[in-house]
């Protein structure tokens, strides 16, 4: 898929609504006697049809509960979600159950990481994606099964008839997130969110799935949510990316721009840690310093301060509550960085070939 | 599957020839024995010699065992030597009681475990989850007898709620073709005799159904809480399903397996006889003939009866491993 191409498809739908807003989005875990974690802080981005959008970051980042808290799945005690999603302009933050399950598997749609353990061991891959159809689209059972075979076909699964009365054990792992895609896109949704769906499988299998999922995003007119650690997968997919850190957005930029010049010095360590084809054997990898547990309170200024290397004392505030704020940095691109980069952390050719996809 | 169950059944030989060797020793070597018994405390040694002559209970222990082997092969295990009737005959008079008193209490304890198991479960940390957790616990712990003496005082004797002993009220004229007195009235349309049995079922199934009943409940709160913290509970979730369809089909099914092979045991365990409860209520199942047959000594009653349990046993609990494989297609077996 070229560039253009896709930049064409966002602009002929610049006119249009966006499928998904989320705006201010936060989701904090209390539990009793205890201080809460703060694992979304105020997360505002949307999706335009047949948009692809990227959520990075590192491991508890907050961008699986991002996912989470859209789709309305997180657990009703301990949880308080705040802020706004709307989907096609319905609200969906304190809507209730009986809204949201008519929704979900219908006009959004989830897949998730492990295709092993989100799919259930005892029951046919047939039934589990007549379900969906029979719940959402009231089709009879015989219908369900002509549609489900339909399905499995699309997403590559060969000999679908004879797969629909085998369980997820008899399936390889991509054969499983294929079936699991088949499911999320039983009923056209208006919104995808894909959560590392190529984390939990090979490498070869990974290109296949990503592909399949652009050739059924594509022309559709769904808008998809990627979110992943993997910059490749980025690179391949999305037109427009939004790194987090600490439950934040710190970046937002146009694929090729965040690739071509990376702001936050995050996100040049995320580049800069991604391997290369045209580095020389041997080099080492340059990872980012510490870890994502490293990360202190926003409220301190910048929770990446102490991990950074272009850190300067005033990312570092003694006065509480003042957070250093996303402000608009070029056309399109938003940042969250008080000493930003000025030039890509490595020269040459941003990434692998991906990013010119 | 045939061949899984053949090797099975296969297995049985050894474990039955090595509990018919220990029960041999184990009993002969139980002080008294079956003349004493018999006889009683004044009988004379030479009618003692004559009562081992005549059932041959005089030859070396090697001897009897070998004929006793040689009999059971042909499934004749001898007659009992407090009644004289064979103990095959015996065991089938008995053995149906055991059975209906096992149906009853699980039929209880599954019946009330998995639903409270799984609403404690759902509602993990409220009230109802704390008070099966406890009660589970005061279940397990309350010896059998104890409660057994207690249900029959209280809702037999003082309230006159319940029967508190037999199998049927002795002055009921039913007739016996099965010898499951629910079955038979039901099959001679002898309604009133179908009912009696039943109500006689109550007390002595609730005090057997207890362990059970405790067992299920936390097995399958457990279980159940840790299913709804599976992935794959989440898909469901995510794909809009009727919270009935989510709880039937992804939640329960799954959480179910465990409990599945806690049901097993426990009714292999139950079909093995209740010694207590059934001495308790005088209840005529294998248990309190298990328990006559050892005060008087009843080697041949004892031997088959346990032989014969223990290949209930096996079985119930190869029923269990069948019924696995059907609940769960990964360890079906082909």
């Amino acid at each position: 898929m070229s560039t253009a191409f896709s930049a064409g498809i966002r602009t002929a739908l610049a006119g249009q609504a966006p499928v998904l807003e989320v705006e201010e989005l936060s989701v904090r875990f209390t539990r009793r006697g205890e201080a809460g974690t703060q694992a979304v802080d105020g997360v505002s981005f949307s999706v335009a049809p047949g948009e692809t959008i990227g959520l990075v970051g590192e491991s508890g980042c907050g961008k699986s509960v991002t996912s989470l808290a859209v789709m309305g799945l997180l657990p009703g005690r301990g949880v308080q979600v705040g802020g706004s999603v709307r989907l096609d302009g319905q609200e969906l933050v304190g809507a209730g159950d009986r809204t949201l399950r008519k929704l979900r598997g219908a006009d959004m749609a989830m897949v998730f990481q492990d295709p092993l353990s989100s799919l259930n061991p005892t029951v046919t891959i047939g039934v589990q994606v007549t379900e969906v159809l029979r719940q959402h689209r009231g089709m009879n059972g015989k219908e369900a099964t002509e549609e489900a075979a339909d399905l499995l076909d699309r997403v590559g699964i060969p000999d679908p008839r004879r797969r629909l009365g085998e369980y997820p054990h008899q399936l390889s792992g991509g054969m499983r997130q294929r079936a699991l895609i088949a499911m999320s896109l039983a009923c056209s949704p208006r919104l995808l969110i894909a959560d590392e769906p190529t984390t939990a499988l090979d490498v070869t299998i990974q290109a296949q799935i990503l592909e399949l999922l652009r050739e059924l995003v594509q022309g559709s007119g769904t808008a998809l949510v990627m979110i992943t650690h993997d910059l490749g997968v980025v690179a391949g997919l999305c037109d427009r990316v939004h790194v987090m850190y600490a439950g934040k957005i710190i970046e937002t930029a146009e694929r090729r721009d965040l690739f071509a010049r990376p702001r936050h010095p995050y996100t040049g360590g995320l580049l800069a840690s991604v391997p290369r084809l045209d580095t020389p054997r041997g080099t080492a990898l340059t990872p980012i310093r510490g870890s994502a547990r490293d990360a202190i309170p926003w409220a301190q200024g910048c929770a990446f301060a102490p991990r950074c290397d272009s850190g300067q004392d005033d990312c570092l505030t003694e006065v509480a509550g003042t957070t250093v704020p996303l402000e608009d940095d070029g056309p399109g691109r938003e940042l969250r960085c008080r000493h930003p980069l000025a030039t890509a952390p490595v020269a040459g050719s941003p990434t692998t070939s991906g990013a010119d996809r | 599957m045939l061949r899984f169950i053949v090797r099975r059944l296969l297995q049985l030989i050894p474990i039955l020839l090595g509990l018919s060797v220990l029960l041999f020793a184990w009993l002969r070597a139980l002080p008294g024995g079956p003349a004493q018994a018999a006889l009683g405390e004044r009988a004379t040694p030479e009618d003692i010699a004559r009562y081992n002559d005549a059932f041959g209970l005089d030859q070396p222990i090697i001897v009897q065992y070998l004929k006793f082997l040689g009999r059971a092969l042909r499934l004749d295990f001898g007659t009992s030597s407090r009644t004289g009737r064979a103990v095959t005959t015996e065991f089938l008079e008995r053995f149906p009681g055991t059975v209906e008193l096992t149906v009853f209490a699980m039929i209880v304890a599954i019946g009330i475990g998995i639903p409270v198991g799984y609403l404690a479960a759902r509602r993990h940390g409220s009230w109802i989850d704390s008070t099966s957790v406890i009660g589970s616990l005061l279940g397990v712990a309350i010896p059998v007898f104890f409660l057994a003496y207690m249900l029959r005082l209280v809702f037999a004797v003082d309230l006159g709620w319940l029967p508190g002993s037999g199998r049927q009220d002795v002055r009921m004229d039913a007739t016996h073709v099965t010898n499951f007195y629910v079955l038979d009235g039901l099959l001679t349309r002898e309604w009133d005799a179908a009912w009696d049995a039943l109500v006689h079922l109550v007390l002595p199934g609730i005090a057997l159904g207890t362990i059970p009943l405790a067992i299920i409940v936390r097995i399958t709160r457990a279980s159940v809480l840790d299913v709804v913290n599976e992935d794959y509970v989440r898909t469901a979730n995510a794909k809009g399903l009727a919270n009935a369809t989510v709880r039937r089909r992804h939640i329960i099914r799954n959480a179910l397996l465990p409990v599945s092979t806690t049901i097993g045991l426990q009714t292999g365990l139950l079909l093995s006889g209740a010694v207590l409860t059934e001495t308790v209520f005088a209840f005529g199942g294998v248990g309190s003939a298990l328990r006559e047959a050892i005060s008087n000594r009843d080697y041949s009653i004892l031997q088959g009866f346990i032989l014969i349990l223990a290949v209930m046993y096996v079985l119930v609990n190869l029923l269990v491993d069948i019924s696995y494989g059907l609940l769960d297609p990964r360890v079906r077996v082909r």
